[in-house]
């Protein structure tokens, strides 16, 4: 008898514990979204932790399109609250957001990351367009209007003004964000402008437009740049692929490629003068400033001149932030929080 | 006779082969084991090779003139004045003091040898000993990551010592002092996650490993036993048991991942709880191991002899007696190992707390069923992934802590077998 009224117990007190979690209020500010924006964000987080009394935000590393669709779900504290994303809100995502009730919401455009494709001082500049840069590195280019494995092995094969040398460039690997952009907007873009793209389809697309050669002409050189910039001393005739902020860091040493005819410096990129650059934004859902403690003060935190300031934390982690104007627009913006309208996205 | 002898002769002729053929046998299934416990080796090499420096940390111990006017204080007990306080200067001041050769010139190069976060150590000390100020005093502070790796790593590939030449040289000079030592990572369990390698511990997701684990004991052990034994002492056979039956075996085999898009579904969007809870979390983790809980209690009350109820029954216990007094305390300890086994499996998976919010950056530990939270093979994962080089002992180092917690309840597992199982 008496292990079945413990049995009885510890059944009821398992379903308590089941019920009682619903409509709960929350302290933590949550947000989801972009894996590029999540190494800064999270640095926010954690020193918006340590500074105030309110507790550290909680992050998860959705995606751009998950968070938003996360985000846009609706209002209440299951809820995210702030949505990053690599790149500007879809009007199909804002329209999905108003049907679910969340109507208010403020976009922050909080600065912008770029890649480079580099080589030692020593070595010859490049100066390519992104479709050369295509035929260069990707793993299937047209040839008489049929789609051949690369057979270019010198930079000059693809065009005459390219140095007499062997394709040889170093990037990372798959796994990595870089690479993400990498193939996104360097190679598919540059693949887009070849007339033989056009007929090829969305799945054909995706697996010629974005994929490397894996001939040897590019290396995979792992997640550590710190090697490729030492490689790329070392031998004059490597290019690598890395983010911006690490060629700014070794500008003594590296110097960088010209793409379609524009040189990567941190205004161009800042003012997406720079083909392989693009912003980073995120959004605050409005109905949730005073209902989650802390929301306010969080942007004004990450919108502030320790953070995005030409001397700010985000810089040090590799943030190319937006310039002093655009910082200080930023922090209006934290403080009125305007509304997103649809004729904003389109 | 002819016939019979040249039958035992041929039978010692093959003698020999067919020895050879069980020795060859053998050495297969010898092989076999070789070839598993060498891959288990390597594991543990590999993952103790480059973790067990994850339990070391770098700190500097120096004297620190906690002078009010350098620090533009004067009362650290008001709120204001310690929010606008310069905390990184006495730092910065007395590391130069410890640096020979060292001028007021080098301040940026000094201040990256000290943790970005030490400012906050220096100010939670003394808010927490208002009298300490205008005082001078010897603590102990983490040095920066970067110092931290080049410590304990110095000419290895696979890091990247991001100190230039001066710093090394200081780097070097301070340790040979005794300024900058290693010692034990305590900061490693008794703190969150953090982005700052060097201040990333793992006490957040123990606890949440544990709470959640909680949740799915408390519930899913009640309910796989009394399913468990209603299926085996009192339901009918018949198709709908049969079919029952199937679905349970089903179950087990399903991804984890289903589940996990289940309790997203069920939980999050239909019920509005909280994501990222371990509440959540433990339902989830309820209805995977609720299967395996269930065909081991069964196998459990199948193993008991039909002598033990006939003999029950025969002095005229009635059912409910024979199943709580006789057929349950016997089968309890197959029970109790299938469900640690299944809490085990549990307490390792990650892909089913994605979809429902628990693969976060959770700084703070949580302190109740209903705060965010994260596990420990989540933290593994995000440590992995994350960019800065030092994250890589830190995983492995909650690696070995992940696994130190399942070696322990599979040996609880076969401990309780060994001690608490009948043979008839």
């Amino acid at each position: 008898m008496k292990l079945n009224k413990a049995l009885a117990t510890v059944a009821l007190a398992g379903s308590v514990a089941a019920m009682s979690a619903p409509a709960m209020a929350r302290d933590t500010i949550s947000i989801v979204g972009s894996s590029t924006v999540y190494p800064f964000a999270t640095v926010v987080a954690e020193r918006f932790g340590t500074k105030t009394d309110f507790s550290t935000p909680k992050l998860e590393s959705t995606g751009s399109g998950g968070g938003l669709k996360l985000f846009c779900q609706g209002i209440g504290t299951q809820h995210p609250d702030i949505t990053n994303a690599s790149r500007r809100m879809k009007t199909s995502e804002f329209e999905l957001c108003q049907s679910n009730g969340v109507t208010d919401i403020t976009e922050f455009r909080i600065g912008s990351d770029g890649i480079v494709i580099a080589s030692s001082k020593e070595a010859e500049n490049l100066d390519i367009t992104l479709e050369q840069l295509f035929l260069a590195l990707g793993s299937k280019v047209p040839v008489n209007g049929e789609w051949v494995a690369n057979p270019n092995k010198n930079w000059s094969d693809v065009d005459s003004s390219l140095p007499n040398k062997p394709i040889r460039v170093m990037g990372p690997p798959p796994t990595s964000g870089t690479r993400d952009s990498f193939n996104e907007l360097a190679l598919a873009a540059g693949c887009d402008q070849l007339p033989e793209a056009a007929n090829l389809s969305k799945d054909e697309h995706a697996s010629i437009c974005e994929s490397v050669r894996e001939d040897g002409a590019f290396i995979e050189a792992g997640e550590n740049d710190n090697l490729i910039v030492q490689k790329l001393i070392g031998d004059e005739g490597m290019y690598g692929v890395f983010g911006y902020s690490f060629m700014e860091e070794n500008s003594d040493r590296l110097q960088a490629a010209t793409l379609n005819g524009k040189v990567p410096t941190a205004e161009a990129i800042a003012a997406d003068d720079y083909p392989v650059a693009r912003s980073l934004f995120f959004y605050v859902k409005k109905a949730h400033v005073g209902v989650v403690p802390g929301i306010q003060e969080y942007v004004s935190e990450f919108t502030s001149n320790a953070a995005m300031g030409q001397n700010g934390y985000l810089k040090d982690v590799g943030l190319i932030v937006p310039p002093r104007a655009a910082l200080m627009d930023l922090m209006d913006k934290a403080e009125n929080m305007p509304n997103l309208t649809l004729d904003e996205l389109k | 006779m002819n016939n019979q002898r040249s039958q035992a002769e041929i039978v010692r002729q093959s003698l020999k082969s067919r020895y050879r053929k069980e020795r060859r046998f053998r050495a297969y299934g010898v092989l076999a084991i070789a070839i598993a416990l060498g891959a288990l080796l390597t594991l543990f090499t590999d993952i103790i090779g480059k973790g067990y420096t994850g339990f070391l940390k770098t700190t500097i111990t120096m004297e620190v003139q906690l002078d009010g006017e350098m620090m533009y204080l004067d009362d650290p007990t008001d709120e204001r004045q310690i929010k606008m306080a310069d905390f990184v200067e006495p730092l910065v001041q007395a590391l130069i003091k410890e640096i020979p050769g060292a001028t007021e010139d080098d301040r940026d190069q000094v201040r990256g040898l000290i943790n970005p976060y030490a400012s906050v150590t220096l100010r939670d000390a003394l808010t927490a000993n208002p009298d300490w100020l205008g005082t001078s005093r010897t603590m102990t502070f983490l040095s920066h990551t970067n110092v931290d790796v080049y410590v304990k790593h110095a000419g290895d590939d696979a890091y990247s010592i991001k100190l230039n030449d001066q710093q090394k040289a200081w780097v070097d000079e301070l340790q040979e002092r005794g300024v900058i030592e290693t010692s034990f990572n305590d900061v490693f369990f008794s703190g969150g996650d953090s982005r700052d390698p060097s201040r990333a511990g793992i006490l957040g997701a123990i606890v949440g490993s544990l709470l959640t684990m909680f949740v799915t004991l408390i519930l899913s052990f009640p309910i796989g036993v009394a399913a468990a034994i209603y299926l085996e002492e009192f339901a009918p056979q018949n198709k709908f048991t049969d079919f029952i039956e199937v679905n349970i075996n089903n179950l087990a085999a399903v991804p984890s991942i289903i589940f996990g898009l289940l309790g997203l579904a069920v939980f999050i969007n239909l019920f509005g709880m909280p994501r990222s809870v371990p509440v959540v979390g433990g339902l989830v983790l309820t209805l995977m191991t609720l299967p395996t809980i269930i065909i081991s209690s069964r196998a459990a009350i199948k193993s008991v002899p039909p002598s033990i109820r006939e003999a029950a029954e025969g002095i005229g216990a009635s059912k409910m007696q024979v199943v709580l007094h006789h057929v349950l305390p016997l089968a309890m300890p197959g029970m109790l190992t299938g469900s640690i086994i299944g809490m085990a499996q549990a307490l390792g998976e990650t892909a089913p707390l994605l979809l429902i919010g628990m693969v976060a950056f959770i700084v703070d530990v949580p302190d109740g069923f209903l705060d965010s939270a994260t596990v420990l093979p989540v933290q593994v994962f995000l440590w992995a992934g994350s960019p800065e080089l030092a994250f890589i002992e830190r995983a492995s180092a909650a690696i070995m802590v992940l696994l130190t917690f399942l070696i322990s309840m599979n040996a609880l597992a076969i401990w309780m077998r060994k001690r608490l199982e009948r043979r008839w």
